[in-house]
């Protein structure tokens, strides 16, 4: 079955309030058994999309199937999806065994079925002989786990999961991202993940899905997102970048002439298939950029002065600034860094495919 | 060092405590001393109190005239709870849950009545029901009835004045309630395959049984004692242990004997504060009024 759509929504839309378009005419295929992650700012819509999917909210417009069942109009409890909520949402008077157990006994499974699947479930989770405990006496990332064990013991066909390590610190998320990854290559089930933190997404999905205002921005391969954005909005979204704006010049047939006024530069780029006198910007990231007094044949470069240097443990940022008074990134390793210093008039230098030109 | 601190503070807990303890000691401890001291006296010939010692008024409260309005107050107050909570409820879950627009005025619309004294409302109840009132000649000019409802006067009536004169009480508990209430949770539930009902039954009932105790306990515990309603809407054909007293303290002008029923009221009511107790105090260390 992998690599069919498992989940498609077909032109959603949700307004609230007949004004405020939260989603708008959103179109999204997923293939089962992905680790696919919903990714964007704040108030992009991604929760909402989530909620729709669950049930949580109906569509204003468009159509949810899920393993070719149109679910568009179902109650939550008729949907064959489960939620790990942002704050967990575990029932604060029931324990931890009740929590997990919950799903089962609302299908009415065994009872001796639900306390094996139940055990099962806290082995899995390394939650076991907490069984007796309250939610109050939790910590966060305990939580975190019951909260997923819940979700998870009900076999869903896709698990639903909504800024599920927002609350907690930093070496916990680390920890917690790594063991959801192990969980969902594991289970195979197909997880629908959202978050705003960009490593997270590129670490651990097979899929990014970028969002702003309500629409899909580009769809791909973590690798392929950062490499080959479409745009200047994911391209900063995904990490850091260097936007450098310019138009292009003579086109011939594999490359371009990228002309930037304001530099007094010209340089060839590949071809992007823009027409003379179009404006056509490259996103250069900080690492594949270096600083050198003599740039290589071939290499694309500006001139720049070096403004600041900030060493950052494994590697030390440099800030240039150009002609035209742009300031340039740089990220170079301890090893191959250069040993320019504050004032240098130097070249920062890069090869041209690590450029990808983006449309302005 | 902490008993000079102590020592320091005394003066100061004294002028702030000492007035409302003076207050609750002349007020509220000494004449229920008095009560439970008259209900062991005897009633003279002209109504007045002889203070010789005797069980006796106790004794006549087992006669079965007693024990059956005894019951039939307690059966009554247990109706009008019970209506109470069923009424209230999916209100007071509206009002939660409502707009930040609606839900002042929805809390407005309970309380209106509740700022307003209870005998004019008790009379406009009977405005409202008696044979030839607003809703029977309302419902005869529609053809929905050919002879009027006997509204008034009987259990019914008794019963419709309580839970109206009651509902506040009910509903104002269980709002607190449910507003603290994390929908979330009822979502939770849904996801999990949790039919409304299951919703219900397994989330919101048990966490809102805080409001859900306090909320029968003010309505049970005042709705024993409330004797206008139904002297007003049962006329004398509605005697509850709330009417008794009053009728032997005005009436009858037997004190030792109404003191006696009192003492037996207040003791249930203790019962029924401790039974309250036993376990609201469990719901989850929150919210036990």
């Amino acid at each position: 079955m992998a690599g069919d759509v498992f989940v498609r929504l077909s032109n959603v839309s949700k307004r609230f309030d007949r004004e405020t378009t939260v989603v708008n005419d959103l179109s999204l295929e997923i293939e089962q058994g992905r680790f696919v992650t919903l990714l964007g700012p704040s108030g992009c819509g991604k929760t909402t999309t989530l909620r729709l999917i669950a049930g949580f909210e109906t569509p204003t417009e468009g159509a949810i199937v899920i393993d070719g069942e149109d679910v568009t109009r179902k109650p939550p409890h008729e949907r064959c999806v489960n939620t790990v909520f942002q704050s967990y949402a575990l029932f604060p008077h029931m324990n931890v065994y009740d929590n997990i157990a919950f799903g089962l006994k609302m299908k009415n499974v065994r009872k001796d079925e639900i306390r094996s699947r139940v055990s099962e479930m806290l082995r899995m989770v390394r939650m076991e002989g907490f069984e007796s405990r309250m939610p109050s006496q939790l910590s966060g990332g305990q939580m975190q786990r019951v909260a997923i064990a819940r979700a998870v013991i009900n076999n869903p066909k896709v698990l639903l999961l909504d800024e599920p390590l927002g609350a907690l610190d930093l070496k916990l998320r680390k920890q917690m991202q790594l063991e959801l990854k192990r969980l969902q290559r594991k289970l195979g089930i197909t997880f629908l993940f959202v978050t705003h933190d960009q490593e997270e997404a590129l670490s651990m999905s097979d899929t990014v899905v970028v969002m702003r205002n309500g629409s899909v921005e580009q769809t791909g391969a973590p690798e392929e997102l950062y490499e080959r954005p479409k745009n200047a909005f994911v391209a900063g979204f995904l990490g850091e970048t260097n936007i450098i704006e310019g138009k292009i010049g003579a086109v011939e047939e594999a490359e371009a002439v990228l002309v930037l006024e304001q530099e007094e530069r010209s340089f060839r780029i590949p071809n992007p298939g823009y027409a003379p006198g179009e404006a056509c910007s490259l996103s250069v990231r900080p690492e594949r950029i270096r600083i050198t007094s003599s740039p290589e044949v071939g290499e694309a470069w500006l001139r720049c002065t070096v403004k600041e240097r900030i060493y950052s443990g494994s590697l030390i940022r440099t800030i240039a600034t150009t002609v035209a008074g742009k300031d340039i990134l740089v990220d170079e390793s301890l090893e191959q860094r250069s040993r320019s210093a504050d004032g240098d008039e130097v070249f920062a230098a890069w090869k041209p495919e690590h450029a990808v030109p983006i449309r302005a | 060092m902490r008993e000079r601190t102590y020592g320091a503070r005394l003066p100061g807990m004294l002028v702030t405590v000492l007035p409302a303890a003076l207050w609750m000691l002349a007020f509220f401890v000494v004449p229920l001393l008095l009560i439970v001291a008259v209900s062991f006296c005897t009633r003279g010939e002209v109504g007045d109190i002889v203070y010789t010692f005797t069980p006796h008024n106790y004794a006549k409260l087992l006669h079965p005239l007693y024990g059956s309005i005894f019951v039939k107050s307690l059966i009554i107050s247990f109706f009008t709870t019970l209506l109470c909570l069923l009424f209230g409820y999916p209100f007071a879950f509206i009002v939660a849950t409502a707009g930040k627009r609606l839900r002042p005025l929805l809390l407005t619309l309970v309380m209106l009545p509740f700022w307003t004294n209870s005998l004019v409302r008790t009379y406009a109840m009977i405005i409202l029901l008696r044979t030839e009132g607003i809703l029977n000649t309302l419902l005869r000019w529609a053809g929905l009835i050919d002879e009027p409802l006997r509204l008034m006067y009987n259990n019914t009536a008794v019963m419709i004045g309580m839970v109206y004169m009651m509902f506040p009480f009910m509903v104002l508990p269980l709002y607190a309630s449910i507003e603290k209430l994390d929908m979330r949770l009822l979502e939770a539930a849904d996801d999990l395959g949790a039919t409304p009902l299951r919703k219900f039954l397994h989330v919101a009932l048990p966490l809102t049984k805080a409001g859900i105790l306090s909320g029968c306990l003010l309505v049970f515990v005042p709705s024993l004692a409330l004797f206008f309603v139904t002297d007003l809407m049962g006329g004398s054909k509605v005697v509850l242990m709330s009417n008794l007293i009053k009728n032997q303290f005005l009436t009858a002008r037997d004190w030792p004997f109404g003191s006696a029923v009192s003492v037996v009221l207040i003791l249930v009511m203790i019962a029924a504060i401790a039974l309250y107790l036993r376990h609201g105090g469990k719901v989850d260390g929150k919210e036990a009024m």
